[in-house]
């Protein structure tokens, strides 16, 4: 890791050393209430500087907000869940199904690409076969890939770079 | 009003090309000035890819816009997600010039430049706000006897400090759209629960994801709804093909038919469930219109 998580958020002004672990967070979570999600440990553990890149709850999150809005504190949860995340990523720490979307996005340009259902759909609704998206234009489809490259996210998402 | 370009994201032309015939249909017929965002791609995903690296989040979202801005049009979307993203995206490009510079520089790669002059809409909030109730009401052909179950879904009205749209835990004006058409919204328990579905949950986790799904169709159920309506795509795919999934994991059925606001609007303004593609869910909506009549 290349930098405290405590460090990494009160850097991006998430402000968690204010958190007073009442728990409001993870009571509100309709994941936790469903997986081993605790909201209010990822906020602990953060700023105590636990290994909370590798903690699976991270990606428990469905980034509904809910937690946020209700915040007593008003500190940003989910950015800074995303924020961890984002160290996570960046650390070769992927769940391989989110893998694979990135690399749909980077060969297709869309996460849920067209298939072949969904063309004879489109053309009973009278639609056009392609939708009006980079499927139709290849040329968008190459300023999407060229973009990618030049952020250096085809590079992030590679096999090779994975742990 | 200024024109809108429909930006149609992954799931709708890609997976319920239902939803994209109904919003063209109702923009048709509300006198709507509307164009398709041509050669848009990926929003990109906001739980998944602003998680993994933002830059890469903001240059794609960034170029979606800046495509709409070459138009001079607002950019409409029909998704919660794409809506989340584009919206907080041309928020923080507009407001933070550093992060504009930085991903500019990206855009010139591509020979494109973000400018800051169109803004995000979502077809639910576009409509209330600049059709409204009243306008809405007018062109209904067909008034919908049903009771509905309203899902609003997360990122329509969350965060709240970029959307200041409605009250969070309480909101109103999405069941006031609904029931323009004739309908019913009915309470239920844990109403605006999340579905289960964003933050890469369902792509990566779908067990615990259609666990937060059922708990909807449970109470849904339990309410006496005749059927769901959303405002996003991602929604309607977990809340429609879900039960299909709950069903195979869990053994209970639920049978709730699923559709986007568009596709009931549709209806009441006269067209058929063929026309906007009802037929083509996992949970078929029968024939609900005869139902009613």
């Amino acid at each position: 890791m290349t930098i405290k998580p405590s460090q990494l958020l009160e850097d991006m002004g998430y402000s968690i050393q204010t958190c007073m672990q009442c728990g409001t967070c993870t009571g509100g979570c309709p994941s936790g209430t469903y997986t081993g999600m605790n909201t209010r440990r990822i906020v602990q553990s953060a700023r105590r500087d636990k290994d909370v890149l590798n903690d699976d709850d991270l990606w428990m999150c469905t980034t509904c907000y809910a937690c946020q809005e209700r915040c007593p504190g008003g500190i940003r949860i989910v950015d800074a869940i995303l924020a961890l995340r984002t160290e996570a990523v960046h650390n070769g720490i992927m769940l391989p199904a989110h893998r694979k979307i990135a690399q749909a996005v980077i060969s297709k340009g869309h996460a849920v690409p067209i298939n072949d259902n969904a063309r004879e759909q489109r053309k009973q609704l009278g639609l056009d076969e392609l939708p009006a998206n980079v499927h139709k234009f290849p040329d968008s489809l190459e300023q999407v890939k060229k973009l990618l490259e030049s952020t250096g996210f085809v590079e992030l998402i590679s096999e090779e770079d994975s742990n | 009003m200024n024109s809108v370009s429909i930006f149609l994201g992954c799931i709708v032309p890609n997976r319920y090309p239902g939803i994209e015939k109904a919003t063209k249909l109702v923009l048709d017929e509300l006198g709507v000035d509307w164009a398709d965002l041509e050669g848009a791609s990926c929003c990109p995903a906001p739980g998944v890819f602003r998680s993994f690296d933002k830059s890469s989040w903001l240059a794609l979202a960034s170029r979606n816009i800046a495509l709409s801005e070459a138009m001079e049009s607002d950019v409409l979307t029909v998704c919660n997600g794409c809506y989340g993203s584009l919206s907080d995206a041309n928020h923080e490009m507009k407001n933070d010039p550093k992060l504009a510079k930085e991903t500019n520089k990206h855009l010139e790669s591509i020979e494109m430049t973000f400018k800051g002059t169109s803004d995000v809409r979502h077809i639910v909030e576009f409509l209330s706000k600049e059709i409204g109730i009243e306008g809405i009401k007018e062109k209904v052909k067909q008034p919908l006897d049903l009771k509905v179950a309203v899902h609003y879904g997360c990122h329509l009205i969350k965060p709240s400090k970029e959307r200041e749209l409605d009250s969070v835990e309480k909101p109103s004006f999405f069941d006031e759209l609904v029931e323009a058409t004739g309908a019913t919204s009915i309470d239920y328990a844990d109403k605006m629960a999340c579905c289960g579905a964003g933050g890469g949950l369902r792509s990566a986790l779908l067990d615990k994801s259609l666990d937060i799904a059922e708990h909807k169709f449970q109470n849904i159920t339990e309410a006496g709804a005749d059927l769901i309506v959303n405002a996003c795509p991602f929604c309607h795919l977990q809340l429609d093909f879900g039960q299909i999934e709950v069903k195979d994991k869990n053994g209970n059925e639920y049978n709730i038919p699923v559709l986007h606001y568009t596709q009931l609007l549709a209806l009441a303004l006269g067209y058929s469930q063929e026309d906007v593609g009802l037929d083509m869910n996992f949970i078929k909506a029968g024939n609900i219109l005869e139902v009613m009549a």
